[in-house]
């Protein structure tokens, strides 16, 4: 069943045509990848699913509904996460805060209630910590940090805080924007774990970009390739791998032989 | 003895005053705040006034620029239509204090408003000219507009009341700053434990992701402006109803420099910040020159050169406070309590 359906993108600065008429569908449920080399509009495609960016052709349906005219931020009350490829964590607030806000689209406290606190806020408030506690904190291991500052982190945690508050705003659709980036094996091999876990556990499904392409070959079900704005091709992690025009384009004649072999 | 925090629920581990040690001092802090007006001279008193109605309007600039990182230039213009307000709706339509007190303050959010509208497009310096032009056009109207305002010359309003009790001078007057400085502080702290505060942080930090996670950004950037405005007009109230009196003076862009002072010095972003910001910048400037006078006692022939010298001092002051700690007084006062949070044992 696809959850999401992204239908015939266009998208150009000035004269720099970004993506031309890329389509793809995601079913629910799967880890979806979308990889090519730096400039090929990976990040492009997730912004426009997002809403950051609105394409100049195309359209973007989120279970079957069209999101031509559904602004950005009400993208998230739909069911969309997302985390980013820079961290980008707010800086002024805790651990704890920051995985807080990605609940945002789900509490109802308003500017009223928010000034007075107690009675419904506080209420409310408590719901939420208990929930993030345990579906969140305890899930991603992250309990010892939870009241650190996120800028005093170190790189690989700030990664998984981030991934924390994208868990909180209770996604149906994740998009992870390369979760993996900067990490080293073990921080890898972690994160991987855990992406699988959410798929699992939580059932929400997964865009992600990626350079790793162990990884990739690894978790992701199906694999969409990018080159120069356009779709190369997409299916399942082997099959992408044999397509000789990937192979040419990304992925280089002998890194395709170690990875058939391995 | 202090020996630790141990908590039970999530409830106690998210409370402002978080062990009894810190409520034991609140509840001193509330004593002494009480008690004060009936120790204090004449003088004192005036100044514990002006500090409260300062940390009002501090609190307001803090919520708007240290929390949501939106820089406004134009908080004076914001106070001076709360004050105008209250002394109109006192002089021509005889409207109670009680009644003055809110719907200046929401004259100031409508105000507020208007001018933040802007901020959804305007960022950082450019916001700031924005909100400039908003202050002058204020200024402007205040001066100019003589049939309401009174020009130049202003206005004066009798006494303010409170069922019958005229507060006619600054010991009774005390008790109404006293509340509403409680009543803002508290609400503004709190409003930073829930959803909305967080959104605002989220503004201020990372815009665009604030927007992905769901925050509408014209929504809560205009929640910022009116909840700043409004309690910049509730501080413009009380300001007009403790002087009795009201003149475009009183509300120049200096002022507005002046509070965007006070919460740079005291801590952006924090709402103690705000009230050790606006209380030092209004006790400090009256200890520099009682200090002064004290030499020119001693020096009576320095005169010429020491008076001009207050504001060098004051400048200095500001200067070396936000270069031995640039997150502002809060943090000092922060690591102090740290020092003796588990005094006499440290480890």
């Amino acid at each position: 069943m696809k959850i999401l359906s992204i239908e015939n993108i266009s998208l150009s600065f000035g004269g720099l045509n970004v993506l031309s008429d890329v389509s793809f569908d995601v079913n629910k449920g799967e880890i979806f990848a979308i990889i090519g080399p730096n400039g090929a509009g990976k990040t492009s495609i997730l912004n426009i699913i997002s809403g950051f960016y609105g394409p100049e052709k195309g359209k973007v349906f989120f279970n079957g509904k069209d999101l031509s005219h559904i602004h950005a931020d009400k993208r998230a009350a739909l069911g969309m996460g997302r985390t980013f490829q820079n961290i980008a964590l707010y800086h002024g607030m805790s651990v704890l805060d920051n995985i807080k806000l990605g609940a945002h689209t789900h509490l109802k406290t308003g500017l009223m209630s928010g000034l007075w606190y107690w009675g419904k806020a506080h209420k409310e408030e408590m719901e939420l910590r208990k929930k993030i506690e345990k579906d969140i904190i305890d899930f991603l291991e992250i309990e010892s940090i939870r009241k650190q500052p996120v800028s005093s982190l170190a790189y690989g945690l700030q990664k998984r805080v981030e991934l924390a508050r994208a868990l909180a705003m209770r996604p149906k659709v994740l998009l992870m924007d390369e979760p993996v980036a900067g990490m080293n094996a073990e921080e890898t091999e972690d994160m991987a774990r855990f992406i699988l876990d959410i798929k699992e556990e939580y059932n929400i499904t997964i865009v992600l970009i990626e350079h790793d392409m162990k990884m990739i070959m690894d978790i992701s079900d199906r694999v969409l390739v990018l080159n120069f704005g356009r779709a190369l091709t997409h299916g399942t992690p082997k099959e992408v791998q044999k397509h000789p025009e990937v192979i040419a384009a990304y992925l280089g004649q002998k890194k395709a032989e170690t990875m058939e072999k391995g | 003895m202090h020996i630790g925090d141990f908590k039970e629920t999530y409830s106690s581990d998210q409370a402002v005053f978080i062990n009894a040690t810190s409520r034991f001092w609140l509840g001193v802090l509330f004593a002494v705040l009480f008690l004060f007006p009936f120790v204090a001279g004449d003088y004192l008193l005036f100044m514990a006034n002006l500090a409260g109605i300062t940390i009002i309007g501090a609190v307001g600039l803090n919520i708007l620029t240290g929390f949501t990182g939106l820089i406004s230039l134009g908080h004076a213009a914001f106070i001076g239509v709360g004050g105008y307000t209250a002394a109109i709706l006192s002089t021509r339509f005889d409207l109670p204090f009680l009644l003055c007190l809110p719907l200046s303050g929401l004259m100031a959010a409508f105000f507020g408003i208007i001018v933040g509208g802007p901020s959804l497009r305007l960022k950082g310096l450019y916001l700031c000219i924005a909100t400039l032009a908003a202050q002058l056009i204020l200024e402007f109207v205040f001066v100019h507009w003589e049939s309401l305002t009174g020009g130049i010359r202003g206005m004066n309003i009798s006494p303010p009341q409170i069922f019958g009790y005229v507060l006619d001078n600054d010991f009774k007057f005390y008790f109404v700053t006293l509340v509403m400085v409680i009543l803002c502080v508290t609400f503004a702290r709190n409003l930073f434990r829930t959803r909305v505060g967080r959104a605002f942080i989220a503004i201020r930090d990372r815009d665009i992701s604030a927007e992905l996670m769901g925050i509408n950004l014209l929504q809560y950037k205009t929640y910022a402006f009116a909840l700043s405005s409004f309690m910049a007009g509730i501080s413009g109230c009380l300001w007009v109803n403790f002087l009795k009196t009201v003149t475009p003076e009183h509300f120049p862009l200096m002022e507005s420099v002046r509070y965007l002072a006070m919460v740079i010095v005291g801590g952006m972003g924090s709402i103690l910040g705000s009230i050790l910001g606006a209380i030092f910048m209004t006790i400090v400037p009256e200890l520099i020159s009682t200090f002064l006078g004290f030499l020119v006692n001693i020096f009576p022939t320095a005169m010429s050169f020491l008076f001009p010298l207050q504001q060098v001092i004051f400048g200095l002051l500001i200067v070396i406070f936000l270069v031995f700690e640039p997150h502002g007084l809060a943090e000092i006062w922060r690591r102090i309590k740290n020092y003796f949070h588990l005094w006499p044992f440290e480890h």
